[in-house]
């Protein structure tokens, strides 16, 4: 028997770089195959090259045995290959079934689609609302509609792309039950993950690639997570040093009945918050993304200013209502979450850069830029992070996702802040520079800061959080101690349950239908 | 009673090339394309169909004239906009400058004479009921066919997939060309049927409302029509509301004027431009429905990756 699909000794060059470099791999039908590797190792690349996105500058693609010749995504679909991609391609100002209705070749009647849909995400439970506006939905529930879009065309391949990457644990549970429902049903899957825990679980095989390179092919389920990091990164993983944190008796930043309305339709009211952050400890925001992180981050930066004053306390000022520059002065200091674009200018130069925040440092005076001053202080981030770039002229954009996050977080550092707030520190960072930067923010801590992480990864803020929050749909939990609590528990209340009687009694099953 | 009837009449003819105009750009607005040109593509279709009726052609090929020149005009847009990416306010302004200065150059033969204009229309039984007649059915047939054009409109953006796919291409061309979709050639058409819609609503400027020629008669209808747009949150209805406001407060002013109130006639003739566009603001201020109606794509240019 052929397997579904085979891939011979693949190869793609980009300017720069080899994407892929002699990558070969087979999967059968039913088998749950994943990618596994790094940021960087050719995982997306390959996938498209799969999906016909992309071509191949040499290697074979066979599909049932068949040779694909002249590969593009119709070619793909045709032969019942469909990819649910990492940002999902759905129109947020249509409902579910037009959205639906713009990839399905059928005639255009939307009552039988939607009824068509309603049966189709039922039988793989995993329940949608036809005609709710995509806007509405959560990620979760717009994976769910990418994911029966593809179930649709009855395919007999299915790649997803790092698809629990936004999901609460509850729903990733949810997802993994249907995709083993689909294998049984000798649908064929590739699943790009770099979860190793997410691998072990639910595949069958898996193809290891580092640099572009297979570097080993394994059976998750026997093979020790130990075994599976040695072929993804190559080297000894980073051991993180966590030394117990000492808080200071007054906090540093104190949030007191914060309630605002969100700025626009796409956003959510913050309702009643409250927390405080003290000195020399970490405190983790755990959340689904869009539960009111965008507008709580905004408040407590100052990009956004509340009437009641006293609502945000910054180092016993009340500070609701001054601007990012005043807040700066009283010692915060603030990483956001898009790098290019708010963290700094993607066209300048990191001098440049480095005087966005740092003007108070001697890089400006009497209101001109001192270029030396800058200069060098951007060649002390450079220096002191590990930061890979050509020099302080480099342009922003020049540099990697990990290695503009190490700047930006080391140029915050460098301020000495009394108060740090980092958010999605590592996101979209390999492993190496994302313990470096966790390592970073640690140290700043247990030197006396008070730190805020707004991360989406649970991994990381059970790693270098004392204590954590749970945000969801506007509202902040109490504080959970993190070594008392479990991912169970936050998971619940990211879904927002908590953890009372009758919502165990029913058990977690039906919890992700509610994210 | 005569005076409530030439009211509301005076209010419908007047609104009539307002309807055309928006209602072309909605759509041109609504693929995520923004042409700034109404003017300059009225007066083109305006100047047209004034040349064919003086030079002996029938009204209907007049008025079929006058849409060309405007699609034409917008071809010109669209090369630049779509085909080489130029800045889309800039090519607009460029092509509302153009489109007056073209007209105007074309003009200079057509002299002063007034020509007939278009003829009511005369339905047997409806036209002639007392009150309902000249009500409804003694109107020239492009005042219908706005009403038509509205409709299908209408009925194209919200019940076709056609319509799903010019939208869905307003709000990210980007998703749209991923799954397949020809981003480029549907805005294309889009842009030539705003341009043919501006055309009508010259030609009947120039052959129905008032038949005869003046340099840059258009007098900043088609800006009005560009403001229609947006203040009625890219929804049919409101723009087809918001023009017989403008309209109503046109045929207001001259009555006023006619009745010699103590009021500058200059303050009175901008009187519907300015009430057109309060009343548009103070409806347009509830921002969630404006972020749903939005096309988010709107004049940013777009290139199809490889």
């Amino acid at each position: 028997m052929h397997p579904r699909l085979e891939l011979r000794n693949i190869c793609k060059r980009y300017p720069g770089v080899i994407a892929n470099d002699d990558v070969s791999l087979s999967i059968q039908p039913g088998e749950i195959h994943a990618v596994l590797g790094e940021n960087g190792a050719g995982k997306s690349t390959l996938m498209k090259i799969i999906y016909g996105a992309a071509q191949a500058d040499s290697g074979e693609i066979f599909c049932d045995g068949n040779p694909i010749a002249a590969h593009n995504p119709a070619m793909s679909r045709s032969l019942g290959i469909e990819m649910v991609y990492q940002h999902f391609a759905l129109f947020e100002s249509v409902s579910v079934v037009e959205n639906i209705a713009l990839s399905t070749s059928s005639a255009f009647h939307l009552p039988s689609l939607a009824d068509k849909i309603r049966e189709l995400s039922l039988r793989y439970g995993m329940p949608i609302d036809p005609h709710r506006q995509v806007h509405d939905l959560s990620v979760g529930e717009r994976q769910r509609v990418e994911i029966v879009r593809c179930l649709l065309q009855a395919p007999k391949l299915l790649i997803l792309d790092e698809p629990t990457s936004v999901l609460t644990p509850q729903a990733v549970v949810k997802l993994f039950e249907t995709l083993r429902q689909l294998a049984a049903e000798g649908c064929s899957i590739v699943y790009i993950s770099h979860k190793l825990d997410e691998v072990q679980e639910l595949c069958d095989s898996a193809t290891v690639l580092r640099n572009g390179k297979v570097t080993g092919t394994a059976r998750p389920k026997e093979t020790t997570s130990l075994e599976l990091a040695r072929m993804m990164v190559g080297s000894k993983l980073p051991e993180m040093h966590v030394s117990p944190s000492v808080p200071t008796e007054k906090p540093v930043l104190e949030v007191r009945n914060l309630s605002a309305k969100a700025r626009d339709h796409f956003g959510v009211d913050l309702e009643d918050v409250s927390f405080a952050v003290h000195g020399g400890e970490i405190v983790g925001l755990a959340g689904v993304s869009g539960n009111g992180q965008a507008e709580l981050i905004a408040l407590l930066s100052g990009e956004r200013t509340h009437e009641q004053s006293d609502a945000i306390r910054i180092g016993g000022t009340a500070a609701a209502r001054l601007r990012p520059d005043e807040r700066r002065k009283l010692g915060l200091a603030f990483v956001p979450e898009e790098r290019l674009g708010r963290g700094a200018v993607p066209s300048h130069t990191l001098w440049e850069n480095t005087v966005l925040t740092a003007h108070r440092f001697g890089t400006v005076r009497n209101g001109l830029v001192n270029r030396r001053k800058a200069s060098g202080f951007a060649a002390g981030i450079i220096d002191r992070f590990k930061v890979k770039a050509s020099g302080p002229g480099a342009t922003a954009q020049s540099l990697s996702g990990g290695n503009l996050q190490k700047f930006i977080v080391g140029r915050e550092i460098a301020l000495a802040p009394k108060l740090l707030i980092v958010s999605q520190p590592t996101w979209g960072v390999d492993v190496g520079a994302s313990a470096f930067i966790r390592q970073t923010i640690l140290d700043l801590s247990r030197a006396g800061a008070a730190v805020l992480v707004v991360s989406e990864e649970l991994d990381e803020l059970f790693e270098i959080c004392d204590r954590l929050l749970v945000i969801c749909q506007g509202r902040v939990s109490p504080p959970l101690m993190r070594k008392t609590t479990d991912r169970e528990e936050i998971g619940l209340l990211m879904t927002g349950r908590t953890m009372s009687k009758d919502t165990m009694a029913s058990g977690s099953g039906d919890v992700a239908l509610q994210d | 009673m005569d005076l409530f009837i030439a009211i509301f009449t005076g209010t419908i003819i007047a609104a009539t090339p307002l309807i055309f105009a928006a209602l072309g750009e909605l759509v041109v607005e609504k693929s995520g394309v923004l042409n700034l040109g109404i003017e300059g593509m009225m007066l083109m279709g305006a100047a047209l169909a004034f040349w064919a009726v003086t030079a002996g052609y029938s009204m209907p090929v007049a008025i079929l004239a006058g849409a060309l020149a405007g699609a034409a005009a917008s071809l010109l847009f669209g090369v630049l906009a779509l085909t080489f990416l130029t800045n889309q306010y800039a090519a607009g302004l460029a092509l509302a400058i153009f489109g007056s200065g073209v007209s105007a150059f074309l003009g200079r033969g057509f002299g002063s004479e007034p020509i007939e204009a278009l003829h009511g229309v005369n339905i047997p039984v409806l036209s002639d009921l007392p009150l309902i007649g000249p009500l409804l059915f003694r109107f020239d047939p492009m005042v219908y066919l706005a009403l038509l054009m509205f409709v299908a409109i209408s009925w194209f953006l919200y019940r076709t997939k056609a319509g799903l796919v010019l939208r869905t291409i307003g709000e990210s061309p980007q998703t749209s060309h991923a799954i397949g979709h020809p981003v480029i050639r549907i805005r294309y058409m889009a842009v030539l049927f705003g341009g043919a819609m501006a055309g009508l609503a010259g030609a009947y400027l120039s052959v129905a409302y008032t038949p005869l020629w003046v340099e840059n008669m258009t007098a900043g209808k088609g800006w009005i029509a560009l403001a229609l747009v947006v203040f009625a949150t890219w929804r049919p209805l409101r723009i087809l509301l918001g023009a017989w406001l403008f309209g109503g407060m046109t045929i207001l002013q001259l009555q006023g004027q006619a009745l010699g109130l103590e009021v500058p006639s200059e303050l009175l003739s901008a009187l519907p431009y300015l009430a057109t566009i309060v009343v548009l603001v103070l409806i347009s201020r509830n921002r969630q429905m404006l972020a749903l109606h939005f096309p988010a794509s709107l004049a940013k240019p777009f290139r199809p990756a490889n």
